[in-house]
């Protein structure tokens, strides 16, 4: 059972190690379907064939190092979003992965030695506080602090609607100037 | 007051600020490039900032877009085949160049075609883009949400990144190449041992090296988890930038100063380097190839960003020399562009090849994203000079897949088995 700070979830634990790669999380032959509905059919299709069915809204995903290295696809976290995973926790997570990630408005835990947490365990997620608790051994892991500006996309809900206001503010201060 | 390397020199100029590594900055974009399988979303989060922000849907500067189909080319399902079609309006009416199903893989044809000049910065949305930091650019990869912010605005947010700096000396062996180095030095660096790092290939062995195998080299950062791949420009640059037609001067201060820092210095002696194969399923996991010879494979494939270049086939070719190719093998080979393939052409390659029983495909990714043709089913064995060999890659997931160079790949097309180029 997972819960997060102020709010209750009963979702599953995925536990998984280190270097899970993008071509695992999305097949490239899945590729050419761009929506999350499509591509949650296939997450981790070819290395955990029961995941697509078995995975339920409010899952979380926990991993070790490295977590989504590979390929720049989107449909990675976006075929793990349209799956209902809410929150991916890793040691660490690959580049283009953690920013397509955040871009999306898929959470994302960066948490040291959070590989450790056995499978099956209960786990409290406190995301403002940064703290990711095993339920079961006690042990607290602090997340590592993502900077201010990768707050600030999140808090609009994604690169997307960050852009929006953004592009929108310059458009009437760019007016303000021209009156 | 310590000196810059390359890549912070880049950002200061990209973002117009006297940045150092391990800063936020907002820089501005020189090319962007997009392709088949990332551009639909691409443009998707373009349409919705856009619209949202009330503003029309003009991309920022059309004249640094460049659009490629490669990766399900040509269209070989009428998914891929729709795909296309949206994207080629929406390059059309954009005004953006689209060299569509016609030229070949991204990662050749940008440099190929004059769109990569030194000092740059560019990104695309695709893994590999770090290859073209092989002409001194700073190259990365990115995805499509964030290529929407840069099709709508022309600025991305980065992190300058630290450097990881990788000596590498020695004169290469007889049928050792620059795939058998990055295989090497991905292999010692581990696949997340530079994560956000710029991986910068210096030592008397890379200025060595004509571009092509730079590329080779700058290709495989990403497998090391590195942000970049870079060379710094010099005389080579200079001579294969005017091939595309670009007479460029060489900045002789793009370069990592004297006293720059460097986050990790490594250091990779190839005098008497081995053929290197990167076993399944991992890119890291890679060993001499005497360790793997005598392993029985189904398929040869030669091509990919990382080794589809004349070079790589010129290098296969003179492997194969008349011979032909063993029972029960399967041999694609691919030019990476069609500038390459009629290099292959002119040379008498593709008859090499085809005698000696190969496949001679057009330009394209063909299997190595495991998303197009050339798959290999369960229990089969791809030997393949692509740069990754995850679990399913190109196909089934109870296939596997070794990551090798063209002359590895040659020779073992012709014994049925892997086997070290050096004793054909």
């Amino acid at each position: 059972m997972i819960m997060a700070a102020g709010n209750s979830i009963t979702g599953n634990m995925w536990k998984f190690g280190n270097d899970v790669n993008t071509d695992e999380i999305i097949a490239g032959k899945y590729l050419v379907l761009n929506t999350p509905e499509e591509l949650a059919k296939h997450v981790f299709e070819g290395v955990m064939p029961q995941f697509p069915t078995q995975v339920k809204e409010g899952d979380v995903v926990i991993a070790g190092r490295n977590f989504g290295c590979g390929s720049s696809r989107e449909h990675a976290p976006l075929a793990l979003k349209g799956a209902g995973v809410k929150i991916v926790i890793a040691e660490s997570f690959a580049r283009i992965f953690y920013r397509n990630a955040i871009n999306i408005g898929l959470s994302l835990v960066e948490c040291p030695g959070c590989g450790e947490i056995e499978e099956g365990h209960g786990i409290r997620v406190d995301i403002s506080g940064g703290i990711v608790e095993d339920l079961v051994t006690k042990k607290k892991y602090p997340a590592t602090r993502q900077p201010k500006f990768i707050r600030e996309i999140i808090l609009a809900g994604g690169l997307v609607p960050y852009m929006q206001e953004k592009l929108r503010a310059e458009g009437i201060s760019d007016n303000g100037k021209q009156e | 007051m310590a000196g810059k390397t390359i890549s912070e020199k880049m950002f200061q100029r990209a973002s117009n600020s006297d940045c150092s590594a391990g800063e936020l900055v907002m820089a501005e974009i020189d090319r962007a490039m997009i392709h088949d399988i990332t551009a639909p979303l691409a443009v998707q989060g373009f349409t919705e900032i856009m619209k949202g922000a009330g503003l029309p849907t003009r991309v920022w500067d059309p004249s640094k877009i460049v659009m490629i189909f490669d990766h399900q080319v040509p269209a070989d399902s009428v998914t891929a085949a729709e795909n296309q079609a949206t994207l080629r309006n929406f390059a059309k009416k954009q005004g953006i160049l689209n060299y569509d199903v016609c030229e070949g893989i991204c990662h050749q044809v940008m440099p190929e075609k004059g769109h990569v000049i030194p000092g740059n910065l560019v990104v695309g949305a695709d893994s590999h883009t770090c290859a073209y930091g092989a002409l001194g650019a700073f190259s990365c990869g990115i995805g499509s949400t964030d290529m929407a912010a840069v099709l709508a605005s022309g600025k991305l947010w980065f992190r300058v990144p630290e450097t990881l700096r990788i000596e590498v000396t020695g004169k290469l062996p007889h049928r050792v190449s620059a795939k058998d180095v990055i295989l090497r030095t991905i292999g010692n660096v581990g696949s997340d041992g530079a994560t956000y790092m710029a991986c910068e290939f210096a030592g008397p062995t890379v200025s060595g090296m004509e571009v092509p195998a730079r590329m080779t080299m700058c290709n495989m950062a990403i497998e090391m988890g590195g942000k970049s791949g870079i060379v710094e420009p010099d005389r080579k640059t200079g001579e294969y930038l005017e091939e595309s037609g670009q007479k460029i001067e060489i900045d002789s201060e793009l370069k990592s100063d004297e006293s720059a820092e460097f986050e990790e210095i490594v250091e990779i002696d190839v005098e008497d380097l081995p053929p290197q194969v990167a076993r399944p399923h991992r890119v890291d996991d890679v060993v001499d190839v005497s360790v793997v010879a005598g392993t029985s494979i189904d398929q040869v494939f030669i091509g990919s960003c990382t080794n589809g270049r004349f070079t790589d086939i010129s290098a296969a070719a003179d492997i194969v020399d008349g011979e032909k190719i063993a029972d029960g093998v399967r041999m694609l080979v691919i030019p990476a562009s069609r500038t390459e393939y009629l290099k292959c052409l002119r040379q008498g390659y593709i008859e090499i090849l085809v005698e000696a029983g190969a496949l001679f495909e057009a330009p394209c990714c063909g299997p190595c994203m495991g998303g197009s043709f050339g798959l290999v089913g369960a229990g089969e064995v791809s030997l393949s000079t692509s740069n990754r060999n995850f679990q399913g890659r190109q196909g089934s997931p109870q296939a596997s897949v070794y990551l090798c160079s063209p002359e590895t790949a040659a020779a073992s097309a012709l014994y049925g088995e892997i086997t070290d180029p050096r004793d054909v």
